[in-house]
């Protein structure tokens, strides 16, 4: 039985799963052993069934990230945090750590919005809208809110170390990356 | 002339001179222990740790670790490999390191350590994300104190050849830091050419010298091919960034 990966993008910028298109024709390949749930390769929004192995991208740093999130752990057997985002918050993070503010957030939203003069907004004020997501106070790791069982450091892992790392899974054996394939950037 | 004698490393037979610590037999005989805070020219002060070593059953730090005449040094076994994995992870959580946005990331030798140790799998520590200044205050430097893994040899290099003592340790425990002599840097007399501010001092990004850097495109750095060790890394000369 062909096994099945879903994935999904939280705060991330979607360059792990252009990566994982870099696979090119290996895409074939893979596609024979593997099936696609829930992912934005194929637009299905909701788990058809319960899968095998969950890629995440991005960390958290709204409310539905988390309840994403959560999504994925419940479902996936094998939870797998993919780039530099989901392992250690990669950008989005750069926001928890403002220097001399108490409230960085709202300094990050307000040079966003209100106090640059780069900036085009009429209105002045900052997105509010009930159908937005509320923002967390600060951005998550995947490790912070759920347990992670495998991680792919890289900004974004090359497709090489995105198929070395499914390949072997699939396969049931240990991970082994050339030095080249394990990058943090 | 001192008294020469021998060790063994992992096995390899090492030849030694009365005094030389365990780094520097190693270094001399091409045998490779990695090292974060420790760099040729610098006092040894081993505080970063990652240079563990077993000598003769005894764990020890082979930068400051003195030779001893037919010891038995253990280096690279799984053991050590594993103090060294947690080492190099405990610095990664405790500052900011955004490899991503890092102008020295491809240079960085915290990066190229986690590199060499294939760090990939998720680890049981927490990010303290913790919030540090940036001092930007000087015209021609810029320190980044988020990526700062206290090792030192900007302090060493400054008071040591630099004669001018512009950093120093400050606080305690968690709350050490790498101060400067003053409010700013700008107060202080550093230069862009003294040693203290040279590439091959912070082994992070986090002295940064303005107006130059991403010296190197990617898939040239200095750790893009190979990993961090003698003659590509600090022991023997860093080379070019």
């Amino acid at each position: 039985m062909k096994k099945r990966i879903a994935t999904v993008s939280l705060a991330g910028c979607f360059g792990c799963h252009m990566s994982l298109l870099d696979i090119d024709e290996r895409l074939l390949e893979l596609l024979k052993e593997v099936e696609f749930d829930r992912s934005p390769l194929n637009d299905l929004k909701r788990f058809t069934r319960r899968c095998d192995i969950g890629l995440v991208e991005g960390g958290c740093c709204n409310e539905e990230n988390v309840h994403t999130l959560q999504e994925f752990r419940r479902n996936c057997d094998v939870l797998i945090a993919v780039g530099q985002c989901a392992v250690m918050g990669g950008l989005p993070v750069m926001r928890n750590a403002i220097m001399h503010s108490d409230d960085p957030l709202r300094e990050c939203l307000e040079t966003a919005y209100l106090n640059s003069d780069k900036i085009y907004n009429p209105s002045n004020r900052i997105p509010n809208d009930a159908a937005l997501p509320l923002l967390l106070d600060k951005v998550y790791t995947l490790a912070d809110v759920v347990k992670v069982d495998y991680q792919i450091p890289g900004c974004p892992p090359s497709g090489d170390t995105l198929w070395n790392t499914l390949e072997a899974l699939l396969a049931g054996k240990p991970v082994a990356l050339a030095y080249e394939q394990l990058r943090y950037d | 002339m001192s008294k020469q004698f021998k060790f063994e490393i992992d096995g390899i037979e090492i030849e030694a001179r009365h005094g030389q610590s365990i780094m520097q037999a190693a270094d001399d005989a091409g045998v490779y222990i990695p090292r974060l805070c420790d760099v040729e020219g610098l006092e040894p002060q081993g505080s970063c740790r990652v240079c563990v070593v077993k000598q003769n059953g005894r764990v020890v730090s082979a930068c400051t670790q003195p030779a001893i005449e037919g010891s038995k040094v253990e280096n690279e076994t799984e053991e050590i490999l594993g103090y060294r994995r947690d080492l190099v992870r405990m610095l990664y959580h405790e500052g900011n390191h955004l490899c991503p946005i890092c102008e020295a990331s491809g240079r960085c030798e915290l990066q190229a350590m986690g590199y060499r140790l294939g760090i990939t799998q998720a680890t049981k520590y927490p990010y303290l994300q913790p919030v540090r200044p940036v001092d930007a205050s000087h015209p021609d430097i810029v320190l980044d104190t988020n990526r700062c893994i206290l090792c030192g040899r900007c302090i060493r290099a400054s008071r040591d050849i630099d004669k001018k003592h512009v950093f120093e340790y400050v606080g305690r425990g968690i709350h050490k830091r790498v101060g400067v002599n003053g409010n700013k840097l700008a107060d202080t007399n550093v230069e862009l050419k003294d040693r203290a501010i040279d590439l091959a001092t912070c082994p992070v990004g986090c002295i940064i010298q303005k107006g130059r850097g991403f010296f190197a495109p990617i898939g040239e750095r200095q750790f893009d091919k190979k990993p961090i060790t003698l003659g590509v890394g600090p022991g023997k000369g860093r080379g070019k960034p």
